[in-house]
């Protein structure tokens, strides 16, 4: 190309090149020489961001009743540059701490930084800090910042609300927002809905001397920013039914969900054995927190979204339901039973019930050979295809009800259960497995498992005859007008509609039949309720006993599962548990006093080993 | 036709001695910055400013080896390195480090190296290699494809590492574009992109669909022979707008927005149809300009809202003006001013600073090393420093214009636009003058990497420069 160019381009370069540098200078010029905006009189002056701390949204449940609130509390700063000699003993005395604990702190929060405030000791007491406050001007260096506590006036739901706790460093490499020091939400709503809780942080700045004396508001204050408070939130749950529930799982381990079936709204979620959510808010969590995770009972668990449980026989309504979709069997097929499942050497036992039974009765009486035969129909004839192409249309069916994968719940840390992929069995048996080696699926053992959370859902979508809503747990935030939109879309099963009405038949005869329904003693007079017992085997000990359920049959308002673990047969515990349940949500208390009371008195936490 | 030169003759000296100044002067700088107490010694290795020695000895030896090296080497093995560079910087993608949220970073035990920064370098000498190359024609259409994919696949690569500042500075080569021939229009097309860009994001939609109309009006005005064609277009135009709009009122209910979008397309229609007809070519031009700007506008407004990350975006925002936020975003410039302001005109002393020391500034060693400068220096110490860096850039210029080899000259402008944009950007995010980007001030910040490659890259030139009587090219 061209070797000598015009020389005004470079000139044009040079020209650029000057003028910013004009322009830079000129800049600098004013804010170093001209605005006194930037500088004060003494030589060290320094501003201080004195951070106003928002007050965290408060929690209500369904009805409006408050089940989070926050106290005042204050925490001791100190900034180590300005320190200067004080009167240790006089210090320790006020805020009761001893002096080794002190020079530890100290030496703590200077390695944290020379020149910016740290927290010394939290959550002072209102007492202790009337005193401090007044003789604060003996301790330069030393200052009070008020941040706020939470409180439980029920002492109920600690899953499901979470704890608040200080941020780490992950917490604050994650989002900037954060400063050492602050508190974020660490589990349950407080975690999920951090974001409305937590509000905005505000900010005074005040010019400050070497002699940590404010000297007024940076530039007339009008950088200064408000906190913007924490909006408020209303959750699903009926506090009511909560507590009720905690107080009837007390001495249990195991979990109850309920949700209403035409909302996904859930009801109550509980874990037990559970603890008391004030114990891990404020300055003694760190040392409760320690106690509950070595805590053989695991109170810390929350069962209803993360135990992964077989579903035993509450899994039968599914199978029913799939054989039906699939054409293999009609409401009217019957199997016989002899005690069992007989193939050759294979036996899969069940117990005395009239034989044989058509698909209704089957349910009512819980037979296992019936669902032996229906889920080889499945697997082995319902389309040519194959087992491999059977089996994976039948899971891909059972998912469509919200197993074996994630529900996506507005709440952290939800598992999603195993429903095994046909590889699985391949590499279990081998090319040529058939549907005899995995037969006890149809009936919700085997390699089954399942969370409470997904129970109840599969609950509430057979009462809603073939659909759900995502189940959530808020029901509305301040200042916000409508619920997600993931929480209104119906979730259609790929079973149709129509074969549902033979399977809620079966369910309500479980409850309401003669002799021989499994479930009876879970009758309340005149709210029809429907339901399943189910009784997984636990080769760890004693069997869980588990029940789904909803009611009333038609227009139903309360979808629930219960799972008691080393608790028997499901009949025993898990159905009467939700048959108070749906009455005391129903009608607003329960009638069966004696029962009641035998029941919530019975102690299942130490039953481990069978008799 | 070669001759053997003396090296330690032909050396430009004065150049050296400005790179050895600032060198130590961010040294110092550094020190004061980061001081502490209990490590008190500037060769404390253990602190930044004892191992900022060491980097600093590293880049003289670095220094010897270039100088070391035939000059020829360069301009053979530019594209080789090009392409070493692009495997780095594919491989850094997939397994490197991540720091303050880039991914840009090897690390090798306690060792980290950023080959972001030894892209630029290996970039301008692949330029170079490519804009001397025998007959090349700068305003081929395929020479601007090629010149275009060889600055913006590296910059691109550096984007996907989530260093947004580093990759912008591969714009600046605009400048060596110039300098070679690029006509004046793209420049102009540059600004006007420039400028579209901080418009959409400051002004509602309505007044840059005017200003578009506006500025092709008048390119139209400036290139068309019969000036009274123009004028009846215009016309033309607003009679368009006037019919659409009333046909809107009593039909439709379309924003004014839309109107004035189906206008355009309506009587661009009309252009091209007499543009095919008259064998007009020019009214293309005028379409093509007027619908590339609002498609440039709206790609702005979606790079913004769906490509930024918030914490961009909010800088961006601060520094238009849209946002004030002295606690998020703005906090850092803020304290920044702050700390240059109350350097006054002579500052406070070595280590006197009391904002950059109390960590009020972030990163004070790093990408805001200037407010340390500003505060202990005060108004005597800035403007040295940018008459330094001035003199530095305007002696480059000077040694790349008298270089015969086209390739030399060309590489030396590169290194000229590389340390203008990172000056001029570095100094204008602490005065609050450019946004806060991150990019390193040449010489001046901590870190091994930026100081090597800046080393690497201005001493290459120096070689080539000491060379000039070699090559007769």
């Amino acid at each position: 190309m061209e070797s000598n160019l015009p020389n005004n381009r470079r000139i044009v370069i040079i020209g650029i090149i000057l003028l910013i540098a004009v322009i830079y200078i000129t800049k600098l010029f004013t804010l170093q020489v001209v605005d006194n905006k930037y500088k004060t009189s003494a030589s060290s002056n320094v501003l201080r961001y004195v951070t106003q701390y928002p007050v965290r949204g408060l929690i209500y449940d369904r009805n409006n009743k408050l089940m989070v609130y926050n106290e005042a509390a204050y925490d001791l700063m100190v900034i180590q540059k300005q320190l200067d000699a004080f009167d240790t003993a006089d210090f320790c005395k006020i805020l009761d701490i001893d002096k080794d604990f002190l020079i530890e702190s100290l030496k703590d929060a200077k390695i944290y930084s020379r020149y910016k405030p740290s927290v010394l000791i939290k959550q002072i007491s209102a007492k202790t800090y009337a005193i401090l406050q007044e003789q604060m001007y003996k301790f330069p260096g030393f200052f009070t910042q008020t941040r706020t506590l939470r409180k439980y006036p029920d002492s109920i739901a600690a899953h499901v609300l979470g704890y608040v706790g200080e941020v780490n460093e992950k917490n604050i490499e994650k989002e900037k927002y954060y400063k050492s020091g602050d508190y974020i939400g660490a589990s349950g709503i407080e975690k999920s809905y951090e974001k409305y809780l937590r509000g905005e942080k505000g900010v005074n700045v005040f010019m400050v001397d070497v002699h940590n004396r404010i000297k007024g508001s940076y530039d007339e204050g009008r950088i200064d920013r408000e906190a913007v408070p924490g909006k408020n939130i209303s959750l699903t749950i009926d506090a009511e039914l909560q507590k009720y529930g905690e107080k009837l799982m007390g001495k249990k381990k195991g979990s109850i969900v309920a949700i209403e079936p035409s909302t996904g709204e859930i009801l109550c979620m509980i874990t037990a054995p559970t603890y008391n959510p004030g114990l891990l808010s404020g300055r003694p969590r760190a040392k409760n927190f320690r106690k509950l995770q070595i805590d053989t009972l695991k109170p810390l668990f929350n069962r209803a979204l993360q135990a992964q449980y077989p579903p035993g026989s509450t899994f039968k309504p599914m199978t029913a339901l799939i054989g039906l979709q699939t054409g293999v069997v009609k409401p009217t097929t019957k199997y016989g039973c002899q005690y069992g499942y007989h193939v050759g050497n294979f036996s899969l036992g069940c117990h005395g019930h009239p034989s044989p039974l058509n698909l209704i009765e089957s349910i009512q009486h819980s037979c296992n050979a019936y669902y032996c035969h229906v889920y080889r129909n499945i697997l082995d004839y319902s389309s040519d295809a194959g087992i491999v192409a059977n089996y994976t249309k039948w899971r891909e069916l059972v998912m469509s009800f919200g197993y074996g994968k994630l529900l996506e719940i507005d709440f952290p840390f939800e598992l999603k259960g195993l429903v095994p992929p046909a590889s699985y069995f391949e590499k279990l048996y081998g090319n040529g497995w058939n549907s005899l080696m995995n037969v006890s699926m149809a009936i919700g053992q085997g390699e089954l498992l399942v969370t409470p959370l997904q129970m109840a859902n599969f609950s509430a979508t057979i009462a809603n005859r073939g659909y759900y809503y995502t189940p959530h747990l808020v029901k509305d935030i301040q200042g916000d007008d409508e619920i997600a939109p993931k929480y209104t879309v119906k979730r259609y099963t790929k079973v149709d509609s129509q074969y549902f009405e033979p399977v809620v038949q079966g369910m309500y005869d479980v409850v309401q039949g003669g002799p021989g329904s499994t479930a009876r003693n879970a009758r309340v007079d005149s709210l029809d309720i429907c339901g399943k017992t189910g009784t997984a085997e636990n080769p760890h000990g004693e069997n869980h006993s588990i029940f789904i359920a909803f009611a009333p049959k038609d227009n139903p308002k309360i979808a629930i599962s219960v799972y008691v673990e080393n608790a028997g047969y499901g009949t025993t515990y898990a159905a009467p548990i939700a048959s108070f349940m749906i009455e005391k949500y129903l009608t607003g208390k329960v009638k069966r006093k004696w029962y009641e009371n035998y029941i919530m008195n019975a102690n299942l936490l130490n039953v481990e080993k069978k008799d | 036709m070669r001759r053997k030169i003396n090296l330690y003759k032909n050396i430009d000296w004065l150049t050296i001695t400005i790179y050895l100044v600032l060198v130590l002067m961010g040294w110092f700088n550094i020190y004061a910055a980061v001081y502490n107490e209990e490590y008190n010694s500037i060769f404390d290795l253990s602190q930044k400013y004892g191992k900022q020695m060491i980097w600093i000895i590293a880049a003289i030896v670095i220094i010897v080896v270039i100088m070391l090296i035939e000059s020829r080497f360069y301009a053979f093995f530019a594209n080789p390195l090009y392409f070493i560079m692009l495997g780095l910087l594919i491989t850094v993608l997939l397994f490197g480090t991540e720091v303050n949220g880039a991914r840009s970073w090897f690390a090798i035990g306690s060792f980290r190296f950023q080959p972001g920064e030894f892209a630029k370098f290996a970039t301008a000498l692949a330029l170079a290699r490519l804009l001397s190359s025998h007959n090349f024609k700068i305003h081929e259409f395929k020479n601007i494809l090629i010149i275009g994919a060889l600055i913006f696949v590296p910059a691109g690569f550096i984007l996907l590492q989530n260093d947004t500042g580093s990759a912008l500075v591969y714009a600046s080569f605009i400048i060596v574009l110039f300098r070679e021939g690029l006509s004046a229009a793209f420049v102009l097309l540059g600004v006007y992109a420039a400028l579209l860009f901080i418009l959409a994001l400051t002004i509602p939609l309505i007044y840059i669909l005017i200003l578009i109309f506006l500025v092709s009006a008048v390119v139209a005005f400036i290139y068309f022979h019969d000036r009274r064609d123009v004028i009846k277009g215009v016309f033309g135009f607003l009679l368009i707008i006037g019919l659409i709009f009333l046909a809107n009122l009593l039909f439709f209910d379309f924003s004014i927005i839309i109107v004035l979008l189906a206008a355009a397309v309506v009587f661009s229609v009309i252009l091209i149809i007499r543009a095919v007809v008259f064998k007009y070519r020019f009214l293309f031009a005028i379409v093509g300009i007027t619908f590339g700007a609002l498609s440039f506008t709206y790609f702005t407004d979606y790079f913004f809202e769906n490509v930024l990350e918030e914490h961009q975006k909010s800088r961006i925002n601060h520094l238009l003006g849209i946002e004030s936020d002295p606690l998020g975003a703005g906090y850092n410039v803020n304290q920044s001013k702050i700390a240059i302001g109350s350097g006054g005109l002579s500052g406070k002393g070595f280590l006197q600073g009391t904002q950059t020391k109390y960590d009020f500034v972030p990163e004070q060693s790093t990408d805001f090393i200037f407010c340390t400068v500003g505060e202990e220096w005060g108004f005597v110490g800035t403007t040295l420093v940018i008459v330094l860096f001035v003199v530095l850039l305007l002696r480059l210029i000077f040694l790349a214009e008298r270089q015969r080899s086209s390739f030399s000259r060309i590489y030396g402008y590169a290194v000229v636009s590389i340390l203008f944009f990172h000056i001029i950007v570095n100094i204008g995010m602490t005065i609050g003058l450019a946004p806060v980007i991150g990019i390193p001030l040449p010489f001046f910040s901590y870190g091994g990497s930026s100081l090597w490659a800046f080393t690497a890259l201005l001493f290459v030139f120096l070689r080539l420069d000491a060379s000039r009587l070699e090559l007769l090219r």
